[in-house]
């Protein structure tokens, strides 16, 4: 517990550099994941997770990882919004933690859209 | 819900959207009383004893999105069905008490599943709000306080990644230390 506690001590140090950093970043981008009854019985909660630990693993200072409400297309959950500056908001849906991988590589580092996963891409809506 | 610390996240939403401040969960996961007893107690702004009376009917919500909220009947329906009970308590003002009693070796009863994950993503979703999470055996007890890892971080949010991944890294380590002494 003391050993881990002192990680913590560090920890708190190192975040206080980057809270500087993210500040200046102009270039930021929000992702939401759906987190009410129908996202959380429909797999919200490891989303969630894999989103801030990819984020974290890549050291992407430049994302914030949010939580919201039901988004209102409840059989399509877990859902996920993607709010980039300038950009029209990205919705994907039906996401796993392996479809979250991709997702952050190819979109959030490489400014890709996983088009194949978006809302767009469901036969029902078009 | 496949686990009820599944229903535990989504209690904690009903919480968090009174605005509380302070929100205690507690499992008790007894073997010798068969009983699996969760319980979750916020202070956030309560219920009136109206709302209170229907807020288990399926189609009853203070949100004005759209009228459903299913949170609160999918989990009494869950310990009914182990022929448990759900109580919910309230104040106006001074918040809110609900504990749902399940029978722990029935075959409906869900496993309580992963705490580490909703504890991790309740910290995340309300880096601002404390959680204290304490969850007791017939002979073990882990506690968790966010006021704690608040007091040591100063200005840091809980919701940076790197605390977020050491608050699982915590939980886990204390987890897997209870399961090796109850072997």
């Amino acid at each position: 517990m003391a050993k881990s506690i002192e990680e913590l001590r560090a920890i708190r140090e190192k975040m206080r550099d980057q809270i500087d950093l993210r500040h200046k970043d102009e270039n930021n981008i929000r992702v939401v994941v759906g987190m009410a009854t129908c996202g959380i019985a429909a797999g919200a909660r490891p989303v969630l997770n894999a989103f801030t630990e990819e984020t974290r693993k890549r050291n992407l200072t430049n994302v914030t990882v949010g939580q919201t409400g039901c988004i209102g297309l409840c059989q399509h959950e877990p859902i996920v919004e993607v709010f980039e500056p300038g950009k029209e908001k990205v919705t994907y849906v039906a996401m796993t933690p392996d479809k979250v991988a991709r997702v952050v590589l190819e979109h959030l580092v490489n400014r890709n859209v996983v088009a194949e996963y978006t809302v767009g891409s469901l036969d029902t809506l078009k | 819900m496949k686990e009820l610390s599944l229903h535990i996240l989504d209690l904690v939403q009903n919480s968090l959207r009174a605005e509380a401040k302070c929100i205690q969960i507690s499992v008790k996961d007894s073997v010798s009383e068969d009983v699996l007893e969760i319980t979750i107690a916020d202070d956030g702004y309560g219920m009136d004893a109206a709302l209170l009376a229907r807020v288990t009917e399926p189609f009853v919500t203070t949100r004005t999105t759209r009228k459903m909220g299913m949170g609160i009947p999918l989990f009494q329906m869950a310990a009914e069905q182990t022929g448990g009970s759900l109580s919910i308590e309230s104040t106006p003002g001074q918040g809110t008490t609900i504990r749902g009693i399940f029978a722990r070796a029935h075959i409906d009863t869900p496993p309580l599943g992963d705490m580490v994950e909703t504890l991790v993503t309740l910290v995340q979703g309300a880096p601002d709000v404390d959680f204290l999470y304490r969850y007791e055996t017939d002979t073990q007890t882990l506690t968790f306080d966010t006021r704690e890892i608040r007091e040591i971080l100063e200005d840091v949010p809980l919701n940076a990644p790197d605390v977020l991944h050491w608050i699982r890294g915590h939980l886990q380590e204390q987890e897997a230390s209870i399961e090796n002494e109850m072997r």
